[in-house]
């Protein structure tokens, strides 16, 4: 175990807190810069995903995990990214361009919604981000002119400074990779300044911020602003990796998967929002394995328990008809976040840490160090 | 002109007179307690003061300033800090963290600057942590800077509040109960702290408080209020044997 003696208010600032830090980032930034020339290309692509829906993960978590304001709006935001990138490409914009405007409109629209929401607290304001979400898709629908309609828009190959990037080339990977970086570094420079601060006072109480001088209106719209503009910047990348975009990829089950990315990864820190975008990636080949593979392997566990091999045939059949059940994949996702909430709070990350606290203990690790319980009860609070 | 007056000042849910017509004043550098059965309004012209309640009807000005329309961040930037009845700590963080809150007012630094952490803003963020390791020093919080909140007792919770408040180096300080739920040792810590706040710091302080023997040993002025209203107002002796104050107390 290591004890950190801090000798400079300099030590309470920097990001890695000692050099074990640096070095570990350091490795992992090297295996995944050279991971495109070792990896397969299907595995390559489910890494840029990682890296796009970890983007939105922070983004999220700006909002939600330090600044206490619930969305299930974020797909709307990446709609508008990615849809602002498709309409500017069709217009021969350059990329860096339309990449900054697509994040810039979307966070103009973010902190539109953030007004009304400044009056919502909780579920309410769950039910308006949701409501945001269902009007934009049904402008994504109906407005054909700009849109295209239900018909979607194809996006061009990414072209930066003249260069083609592929869609499946190293190059657009360590393109996600860096947004990805610049991100979360961009944010924890923020959670260690006066703006990061007052998001976090917002979240635990609205009163006491106020007292402190905290415009509570003012950064829950720059949070809303933030959160949707990097939202935004990940949508570009997510039409760009698609090639094509339609209305009904940006639903309700999108903004849900991002919810489960925080949740599941953990709320208090960004490792949550990279630890569940994996999750979230690698947790759909996984189903599909079950749905092609389930059937035939419990078929034949009940083959050789002795049953007939008509029963065998039925019970693939009926396990088959269940795996290809109309909204399976939602009941799914809403069993594990509701396994999340109920035993592993703080998601992954969490568990990881006390994992690793077990180590750095080892022979006196005690087991109720993180039992959970109610240690005092706030009687009122002004609101 | 008094240091902070409060004129006439009038909040009334429906029907109840919460505070009725109150007028006071508070000069510079005293401390003034305000004493009172439940219920008499004390929280409540408090909540007036720092705006979290609009006053019916009545005006204050601290500064010469009238301050009766400002927004309530606005009241922390104007140099008033103050702590709540029922600890308001921000629970999931650390005590650092809840104290560089309090330096809100004092910070400059613009998003964008915040985003790429320029020098501009590393230097503020220095200057920033040693006012509170300051603070920290004064209120004797040396052992808990890295703890997080949901884990401290209730004692040291109150005394991080207090120094939440003082770490905006405020003019006027509202103290609402600095001594409920603290145990005797505490309490003397409480009245130490609050006397050197006024010699030390120059910080005027307006306070809620119950434990009459804290209010006799820090207390310049007293004011006792009954259902909203002024009783009596005067030194602490004055005020315990006004006969107002005793009925209210103990019944007519």
């Amino acid at each position: 175990m290591r004890f950190l003696f801090k000798t400079d208010y300099e030590d309470d600032i920097r990001l890695f807190p000692h050099s074990g830090y640096a070095v570990s980032y350091g490795l992992l930034i090297a295996v995944l810069l050279i991971a495109p020339y070792v990896l397969s290309s299907y595995l390559m692509s489910q890494l840029v995903f990682v890296c796009i829906y970890a983007t939105v993960g922070v983004a999220l978590l700006i909002l939600t995990g330090f600044t206490g304001q619930a969305s299930l709006g974020h797909a709307a935001f990446l709609a508008i990214g990615a849809y602002t990138a498709a309409y500017l490409q069709k217009y021969n914009v350059p990329f860096p361009i339309y990449f900054l405007a697509a994040g810039a409109l979307t966070g103009l629209i973010g902190a539109l919604v953030g007004f009304p929401a400044l009056r919502l607290q909780g579920i309410y304001l769950v039910i308006a981000t949701i409501s945001f979400a269902f009007i934009v898709e049904e402008i994504l629908a109906r407005w054909e002119s700009v849109t295209n309609g239900n018909e979607g828009m194809r996006i061009k190959t990414l072209s930066l400074f003249g260069v083609a990037v592929p869609r499946d080339s190293p190059m657009f990977y360590f393109l996600c990779l860096g947004v990805l970086v610049l991100t979360i570094v961009g944010t924890l420079n923020l959670l260690r300044s006066p703006t990061g601060r007052a998001f976090v006072a917002i979240r635990d109480s609205e009163t006491a911020a106020r007292s402190m001088g905290v415009n509570v209106a003012l950064y829950k719209v720059k949070s809303f602003a933030i959160s949707a503009a990097i939202t935004g910047f990940a949508g570009v990348l997510f039409a760009h990796k698609l090639s094509f975009i339609s209305p009904e990829m940006f639903t309700l089950q999108l903004s849900i998967e991002f919810i489960i990315v925080i949740l599941i990864g953990g709320t208090f820190s960004l490792h949550g929002a990279v630890l569940g975008a994996i999750f979230i990636v690698m947790i759909d080949p996984f189903l599909t394995y079950l749905k092609d593979d389930m059937p035939g392997i419990i078929a034949g566990v009940a083959a050789t328990l002795g049953a007939g091999t008509e029963t065998a045939g039925n019970i693939q059949s009926k396990v088959a008809a269940f795996a290809s059940l109309n909204g399976l994949k939602g009941a799914i996702y809403g069993i594990i976040i509701m396994l999340f909430v109920l035993f592993e709070p703080l998601g992954l990350y969490g568990r990881w840490l006390k994992i690793k606290l077990f180590f750095q203990l080892f022979p006196l690790y005690k087991r109720a160090t993180f039992k959970r319980q109610k240690i005092y009860v706030k009687s009122e609070r002004n609101r | 002109m008094s240091y902070f007056r409060a004129e006439n000042l009038s909040l009334h849910f429906g029907g109840l007179k919460a505070v009725d017509a109150v007028s006071f004043a508070v000069e510079k550098g005293e401390i003034l307690s305000i004493i009172g059965p439940n219920g008499a309004g004390k929280s409540s012209i408090f909540n007036l003061i720092s705006r979290i309640y609009r006053p019916t009807s009545g005006r204050i000005f601290f500064e010469d300033q009238d301050i009766t329309e400002q927004p309530p961040y606005d009241i922390a930037k104007l140099g008033i800090a103050r702590t709540f009845q029922n600890i308001e700590l921000f629970e999931n963080a650390t005590v650092l963290s809840n104290l560089l809150v309090g330096r809100h007012r004092h910070s400059t630094t613009q998003l964008w600057q915040e985003l790429l952490f320029l020098p501009s803003v590393r230097a503020n963020e220095k200057v920033h942590r040693r006012r509170v390791e300051q603070v920290i020093e004064f209120l004797d919080l040396e052992p808990y800077r890295d703890k997080l909140i949901s884990g401290l007792p209730y004692g040291v919770r109150k005394v991080i509040e207090l120094a939440r408040a003082l770490c905006s180096e405020p003019k006027l300080i509202l103290l609402d109960e600095p001594s409920s739920g603290l145990n005797v040792e505490e309490t003397d810590d409480m009245s130490f702290w609050i006397r050197d706040m006024k010699s030390e710091l120059g910080i005027t302080v307006l306070m809620v408080e119950h434990d009459m023997t804290l209010v006799n040993r820090v207390s310049d002025r007293v004011i006792a209020l009954n259902y909203g209203r002024v009783l009596a107002m005067g030194s602490p002796a004055e005020v315990q044997q006004h006969p107002d104050v005793v009925a209210a107390y103990l019944g007519a």
